[in-house]
């Protein structure tokens, strides 16, 4: 069958699964007085629209920064302008000022929900069945299998779609940003993902990969000739695109210095509420986050942070390659999760340990639904449980240069299956724990804290993975075919 | 779960695609409902609330009991499951009663009850044979069939979005058809049975059952040239297959023979009477009927042929009396459908082709009884306040369509039309305004001034246009059915 017709049946299932949960609750449905982020995305189309550029991101009368102030850079802010634009066409009492504070009516899920989609239909969604299309040496069938299993992604729909926010957006322009480097399209892709950033903050956890291939590269190509041009070219796209994004701030000292301020609110300590991250999870044995002064706290996850990311940034520098780039990606972006200061749980988009706030927002059967479609999808596209020789895992190097040390080395393919099995199986009994059963009353946060600290324990696994085959890349890298 | 991994894991396709719409399935539950929620809530309570002698005479609801005794006992075994969800829901005066519990038990009742449909599928599957062994998965016929059995758009959406059990009873024919097809005769005959005392409207294609089953089944052998012998006639078959029906019938209406109630009974299947006045634009013959007398009286206003005085005002209800062409009366309209039957009966009967011939003239007869059916829907007044809660499963409904209709069509071009295309330029003409159509009707129309004096126009263009298509399909079909030449014994089937 051609491959556009499935591709167009896959982009199709994904926007119904899509629209099926946005049928769902969303975040603080019916709770005054805060209500949830929804409110927030409402109120800042508010904001935007009623009040001038300056007053933004400053604490005013017109402006309660405690109650959903902008905590996004600009890139959001014009994006909520644009949709406030559309709103005073259909219905202005959803944008008076004060007055429309917690407006809820079906109307207007119904527009807030339409704008979800359509930014991600513009803008995440080509991205995803572009980089599909452009992924090397698979066939046909999987790069449709890989776009129907990043399309049925649960976190993200249950997170975007459910609880209601935009992150399609920022990660579409990120994985934009990939595409275009990988491709060698260095310019457009550094616009994308500076777009990218300017849209979350969040997605500076990707910036040292982009920054450390881009040297690569510049690198590769002569620091004497080509690549000092490339690298002037670069810094220009970026100063431009920061400059063009932050124009209405640069103004004056104090806007930049108050917008920074709301992006980076390091008053507020090591972690806040219950995150994968390895602080909150080291919390539960040891109280750091009471015993530690704050600059220490943040010198201490910066240099663990930093530590842990040194090896595989220090390897794209020096060798730079699409595949090790991308997996520098994921491995940098779970090191600054694991390690970093005042992490939000939203960071990872990961379903497992999203549940409480899931089941807060009564999204429990999308929840269930989606994670068990795309777990399917995954497994009939990718038959996990049939092959999992060392080749695949792509971890045949490492288990060789172990094996000159330890000989018996040899089940390693075997381990790996086992602790998938157990973490699966380990992640669902906690899943119906926490569902069904209620915490004994000493320990009243005890389910969100175990799937936390389980959920560490994987993402660490996952690190050292990744930064494994990052390193033992190398040394093949000249025999094996190129493999993108 | 571990049969879940199992099954997923040894790349069962099949089991993928059950449990994948299974869950699409979930997510519709939020979706609104139509009227017919509180139709089969009603019956729920009917059922497990009154004595049997009750069942068909309870009227405090205007949604009676009026399907068959055997969809009777199947709401009285689900209520008995319902009690766990929620006892306010099987009492009778609670009308219009839909808590959020009712809600998820009713719709997962749909859900689990389509596992029928979903092992009929399979059997089918099994019937048709995969010549090819080194095809791709997505190019053999069995994945298409499933696909498009599994996922059809419109057994999605009535089923689990406006609510109806469709799918186990659609289940239970697709499995008599698949017995048929095996050659197991008297299961098929037994399921068909049994299916027609759980929804009466099987009916339409009872001939074709009746007569494929006596030219095929009890005449065992055929002359070379394929006509009947007569003395192959074999009494045991015949008798066994009377014995069957007979016995279903039995245990359907023998209670309510026993309590004389029979007549009520049928009166409450067959309401002759009920719903003479509002009818749905279906888009059938009569659409086109309908259609063309309003066109010739207002032709005939503009030339001062007819008195205006005469002519009924124009509004959502379809009249009993047309204007210029003849009137036609609920008679006249079955002994339609009856006639249009009957050239494929014939065929059945004279140039026997096995199951499939079977198959297609059961395809005949029912969109034939369509075609020239009189259709009651209560919906149709309702249609004419589009509620919100519509607005926002339109886009699922636009997106399943889509789904279906891209995967169809690129699915049946690579079964059978490599080379050419798969419509000619007229249908795909055709097939291609349906959009256009649509945009106006949900978009445009309700922002023109139209909209509160014409209210029905959308349903008219949208029921007259699809009629159209639905004629020229039906007609080719008739065509192709009469002109094939008889299929041999000896080609496999």
């Amino acid at each position: 069958m051609e491959k556009w017709y499935l591709m167009t049946t896959v982009v199709l299932i994904g926007l119904t699964v899509r629209w099926t949960v946005s049928l769902n609750s969303y975040s603080g449905a019916g709770k005054p007085p805060m209500f949830g982020d929804y409110e927030a995305q409402r109120h800042w189309q508010e904001i935007t629209f009623n009040l001038p550029v300056k007053q933004w991101y400053f604490n005013s009368s017109d402006n309660n920064l405690q109650y959903w102030g902008l905590d996004y850079p600009p890139l959001t802010a014009y994006h909520s302008l644009l949709c406030a634009y559309v709103a005073k066409f259909i219905n202005p009492d959803w944008i008076a000022l004060h007055t429309s504070r917690g407006y809820e009516s079906q109307a207007h899920k119904l527009f807030m929900r339409t704008t979800v989609l359509i930014a991600d239909l513009l803008i995440y969604i080509p991205a995803v069945v572009l980089y599909c299309c452009c992924l090397k040496e698979i066939s046909t069938k999987k790069k449709i299998a890989n776009a129907l299993c990043i399309l049925l992604y649960p976190g993200l729909i249950l997170i975007d779609y459910g609880h209601f926010q935009y992150n399609s957006v920022s990660l579409g322009f990120a994985l934009w940003g990939v595409l275009g480097v990988s491709c060698d399209w260095d310019l457009l892709g550094s616009l994308a993902f500076c777009l990218a950033i300017n849209y979350k903050q969040m997605e500076l956890y990707h910036s040292l990969p982009f920054f450390c291939f881009l040297l690569g590269k510049c690198f590769k190509k002569g620091l004497k000739g080509k690549g000092f041009v490339l690298l002037v070219k670069l810094a220009c796209t970026v100063v431009a695109s920061f400059i063009l994004c932050w124009l209405p701030f640069f103004t004056e000292g104090e806007q930049t210095l108050q917008v920074l301020r709301r992006l980076f609110p390091v008053d507020r300590g090591l972690f806040e509420d219950k995150v994968a991250n390895i602080w909150c999870s080291f919390n539960v044995l040891l109280k750091i986050k009471d015993i530690l002064p704050r600059h220490i706290q943040l010198i201490m996850s910066f240099c663990f942070t930093f530590l842990s990311l040194l090896p595989a940034c220090i390897k794209l520098i020096l060798q730079p390659s699409s595949k090790g780039f991308k997996f520098t990606l994921v491995s940098c972006a779970l090191s600054f999760f694991l390690f970093s200061f005042q992490v939000h749980e939203k960071s990872i988009l990961l379903v497992s340990f999203m549940l409480p706030l899931l089941l807060k927002d009564e999204l429990l059967m999308p929840s269930v639904v989606t994670t068990m479609a795309f777990f399917i999808a995954c497994v009939t596209s990718f038959s996990i449980f049939e092959k999992t020789s060392e080749e695949e895992l792509q971890l045949k190097s490492f288990s060789i240069s172990v094996r000159t040390y330890l000989p018996c080395f040899t089940f390693l393919s075997r381990i790996i299956q086992y602790l998938f099995l157990i973490s699966v199986i380990t992640m669902v009994l906690l899943t119906l724990m926490t569902v069904t059963l209620d915490p004994p009353q000493k320990l009243p946060d005890l389910f969100s804290v175990l799937v936390c600290f389980v959920s560490c324990l994987n993402f660490l696994f996952f690190l050292v993975y990744f930064n494994i085959i990052i390193m033992w890349d190398s040394k093949n890298g000249r025999n094996q075919k190129k493999i993108s | 779960m571990a049969a879940l991994t199992i099954a997923a894991g040894t790349g069962n396709w099949f089991s993928a695609l059950a449990l994948g719409v299974t869950l699409l399935k979930c997510l519709l539950i939020p979706t609104y409902h139509s009227t017919d929620f509180e139709v089969h809530r009603n019956w729920l309570a009917i059922t497990h609330s009154l004595p049997i002698s009750q069942w068909y005479y309870e009227a405090t609801s205007e949604w009676t009991l009026d399907y068959p005794p055997f969809f009777a006992w199947f709401e009285y075994i689900l209520s008995h499951v319902a009690k766990y969800f929620d006892q306010e829901m099987l009492n009778v005066h609670n009308l219009n009663y839909s808590s959020s519990r009712t809600l998820l038990f009713q719709r997962f009742s749909v859900i689990f009850t389509d596992t029928l449909f979903v092992y009929a599928v399979h059997e089918c599957c099994k019937c048709i044979g995969g010549k090819k062994v080194g095809k791709e998965l997505t190019e053999k016929p069995k994945f298409i069939l499933s696909v498009l059995l599994l996922w059809n758009f419109g057994l999605l959406i009535v089923d689990h979005i406006h609510f109806q059990y469709n799918g186990f009873l659609f289940g239970l024919m697709l499995l008599s058809i698949a017995r048929l097809f095996q050659k197991r005769h008297m299961e098929g005959a037994f399921l068909f049975a049994v299916l027609l005392h759980f929804k009466h409207i099987y009916l339409y294609v009872a001939p074709a059952y009746g007569v494929y089953l006596l030219r095929s089944y009890c005449f065992t052998a055929n002359r070379p040239d394929g006509s009947i012998r007569w003395n192959s006639f074999s009494f045991v078959r015949f008798i066994s297959l009377g014995l069957v029906v007979f016995l279903i019938s039995a245990l359907s209406l023998g209670p309510f023979l026993a309590l004389n109630q029979l007549p009520q009974v049928f009166s409450r299947l067959f309401p002759f009477k009920r719903g003479l006045c509002h009818a749905y634009w279906a888009p059938n013959f009569w659409a086109l009927y309908n259609a063309l007398d309003k066109v010739l009286s207002v032709i005939g206003l503009k030339l001062k042929f007819l008195d205006p005085n005469k002519i009924p005002k124009a509004s959502m209800k379809v009249q009993f009396q047309h204007t210029v062409l003849p009137s036609v009366t609920p008679w006249q309209r079955l002994y339609a459908q009856l006639i249009a039957i009957l050239p494929s009966i014939f065929c059945l009967w004279f140039k026997p082709q096995g199951p499939r011939g079977f198959l297609r003239c059961l395809i005949l007869c029912a969109l034939s009884s369509f075609m020239f059916g009189w259709h009651v829907h209560e919906k149709a007044i309702l249609l004419a306040i589009l509620p919100m809660s519509e607005h926002f499963e339109l886009p699922i409904k636009i997106l399943l369509m889509l789904l279906f209709t891209i995967y169809s069509i690129s699915s049946l071009k690579t079964l059978f039309r490599k080379e050419k295309p798969l419509f000619n330029w007229m249908e795909t003409f055709y097939l291609l305004g349906l959009g256009p159509l649509e945009v106006c009707c949900e978009f445009v129309f309700p922002l023109t001034s139209w909209k509160l004096k014409y209210p029905f126009i959308p349903l008219l263009l949208t029921s007259v246009y699809c009629a159209l298509g639905i004629t020229y399909a039906w007609f080719k079909l008739y065509v192709s059915v009469l002109i094939d030449p008889p299929i041999g014994k000896t080609k496999k089937q």
